[in-house]
């Protein structure tokens, strides 16, 4: 059984992929990620099943679905953690592999316990320099270095924060961090994992104000993992959904409707539209 | 006994100069002990080289050999186990005390061959820093010079791939091979740790220095710089107390664990006052939440 593809694109000829103009894309030809008949079994369990999706530059996806539908393992796949059993997969023309700078990732929030007697200047540094071997003259000095992490901090509005111990940061700024650590390599495809978890209404705006921006201006993919769609139906492009180990894209309006999901389910779905949200009701989600 | 007559003893300064090395290797290593919240697996560590040192000294060898090659043998096992120890307090716990039983086996059988050398058991296990020998102090002299070079050359891979592993693999980190070989540090640095403090009491040198100061210091540069003065301190401390203080003959490794616990307790108390003055967030934050502001 292979994914369901609404309103495809062509791989080669990339059109705008929404109204709102993005002049940069224009350059890269082809699709940033191309999945085709991919496949991946965790454990002895399959996860995805013959997976097929192709994803523009300067795209804004949101990728839904319920627990445990594979959503952390696609990323995993595309940050070349995980291989898939079969299928093929392309991040702009090329195999995946770990340590690709062209990729930036912000996992889902969890406490982290030794970063917390860290300053968010040396957590955010990582992103810079963490991967190189030897000490960088233990790394605080060097003002270039620091410009470049103090600019990362101030494009997620978080440059008062820079010598703020971890500890003392709310979810919502630790998760700012995650991000800014992630644009460092200046990446061209960003990967957030849950970052709307754990984060109230006004910051949960805020955050999504703030990687819409940074889509828009940089011209850069994002690919975002939410259980909830309804925040993010004002900024984004087009919709991920996977289910059952099956996936279905195209805009939200084609996607998250009861015929579609109740085929993706294989159970019969509603999708409600109430006070102007929409809820998929029906099965456990 | 002044400290002027003190240094003219060659075994006094050995201890020293043996104490001092086995103190910086020990704070290096335990600041990213910590790090990955791993002591427990440090403690197992050295139980597993006492075994090694009971069954060299068994077999007739010199115990420093023995304790290295087996708690490297573990280290290396338990790394390849596990890409991360947190979690598996279990397991360690088993197999230390596996590894602390088979040590008093290999004790008694060393102690009923050879008759009345019980004592070296006592050495192992609470150091026996008196008897350090030049040769000794070479080999801790050698031992922190590797350990000091090797973390040099792990120092931001391995801090990145201690703090974040996840995002540390997704950037090219190889985290399981550094989880092995700071394992391997680690064993190599309790194993000459030993030598000094005694496989009980290690933690007091491998752990209080680095803890104390985590809590005293948030860029990681400086926490170790001020770890390995700490442990020091500590150690050469404990030494003067020991050879200098009343009542003559305080074991030195009960002056450097009491230094040390006092060094933790300390740094635990101004962190705590500093976190109660200091404001949760800058007092112009750039980025106000409506909210809290609102009701302010």
């Amino acid at each position: 059984m292979s994914s369901t593809q609404y309103d495809q694109r062509p791989g080669l000829a990339p059109q705008a992929p929404s109204s709102r103009g993005r002049e940069s894309q224009e350059m890269i030809p082809g699709p940033v990620i191309e999945l085709e008949r991919v496949s991946v079994c965790l454990g002895g369990r399959s996860i995805l099943q013959e997976v097929s999706f192709s994803i523009s530059p300067g795209e804004f996806i949101a990728v839904l679905g319920p627990n445990g539908a594979g959503k952390s393992t696609l990323l995993k796949v595309l940050l070349g953690l995980v291989r898939p059993s079969a299928g093929s997969v392309r991040l702009f023309g090329q195999a995946p592999r770990r340590g690709n700078q062209l990729i930036g990732y912000a996992p889902q929030h969890r406490t982290l316990e030794g970063a917390l007697s860290l300053r968010a200047r040396d957590l955010v540094g990582f992103g810079l320099d963490g991967h190189r071997w030897g000490p960088g003259w233990f790394v605080s000095g060097g003002r270039r270095r620091q410009a470049t992490i103090e600019e990362a901090l101030a494009e997620v509005d978080a440059r008062q924060l820079a010598d703020m111990p971890v500890a003392h940061l709310s979810g919502g700024e630790q998760q700012r961090l995650l991000i800014a650590q992630a644009l460092l390599s200046q990446p061209r495809l960003l990967l957030l994992d849950e970052p709307l978890s754990n984060l109230d209404i006004s910051h949960e705006q805020e955050i999504i104000a703030l990687i819409a921006r940074l889509c828009r201006t940089r011209g850069m993919t994002v690919l975002l993992v939410s259980h909830d769609v309804n925040p993010l139906l004002p900024v984004i492009d087009r919709v991920l959904y996977l289910a059952r180990g099956h996936a279905a894209i195209g805009k939200p309006e084609q996607v998250i409707t009861s015929a579609t999901l109740s085929a993706l389910y294989g159970a019969p779905v509603e999708v409600v539209e109430a006070l102007g949200r929409l809820f998929v009701v029906g099965v456990d989600i | 006994m002044n400290i002027g007559t003190l240094w003219q003893h060659e075994f006094i300064q050995n201890a020293f100069l043996a104490g001092g090395c086995v103190a910086i290797a020990a704070a290096l290593i335990g600041y990213f002990l910590v790090l990955r919240a791993q002591t427990f697996a440090g403690e197992a560590l050295t139980d597993i080289g006492f075994t090694g040192a009971t069954g060299a000294a068994l077999l007739g060898l010199s115990p420093l050999p023995g304790m290295m090659i087996l708690s490297l043998l573990a280290a290396f096992i338990i790394g390849l186990l596990g890409e991360r120890l947190r979690g598996r307090d279990i397991e360690i716990g088993m197999v230390l005390s596996f590894a602390l039983g088979l040590g008093v086996l290999f004790l008694s059988l060393y102690a009923s061959s050879s008759g009345s050398h019980a004592s070296a058991g006592i050495g192992l296990l609470f150091g026996s820093i008196l008897s350090v020998s030049r040769e000794d102090v070479w080999l801790s002299l050698a031992g922190a010079l590797g350990c000091s070079l090797a973390l040099l050359i792990l120092y931001r891979p391995l801090l990145f791939a201690s703090i974040d592993p996840e995002v540390a693999a997704a950037r090219g980190v190889p985290v399981r091979l550094l989880s092995v070989l700071f394992l391997l540090l680690l064993a190599l640095a309790t194993a000459i740790s030993v030598l000094v403090i005694g496989v009980l009491l290690v933690f007091a040198l491998l752990v209080a220095p680095a803890a104390a100061a985590g809590r005293l210091s948030s860029s990681p540069a400086s926490a170790l710089l001020l770890a390995v003065l700490l442990g020091v301190g500590c150690t050469w401390g404990g030494l003067l107390i020991a050879f200098l203080g009343p009542g003559q003959h305080l074991p030195a490794s009960f002056c450097i664990a009491t230094l040390a616990t006092c060094c933790y307790a300390g740094a635990s108390l101004i962190a705590h006052v500093r976190q109660r003055r200091a404001p949760r967030l800058p007092a112009q934050p750039a980025h106000p939440c409506k909210g809290r502001r609102a009701a302010v």
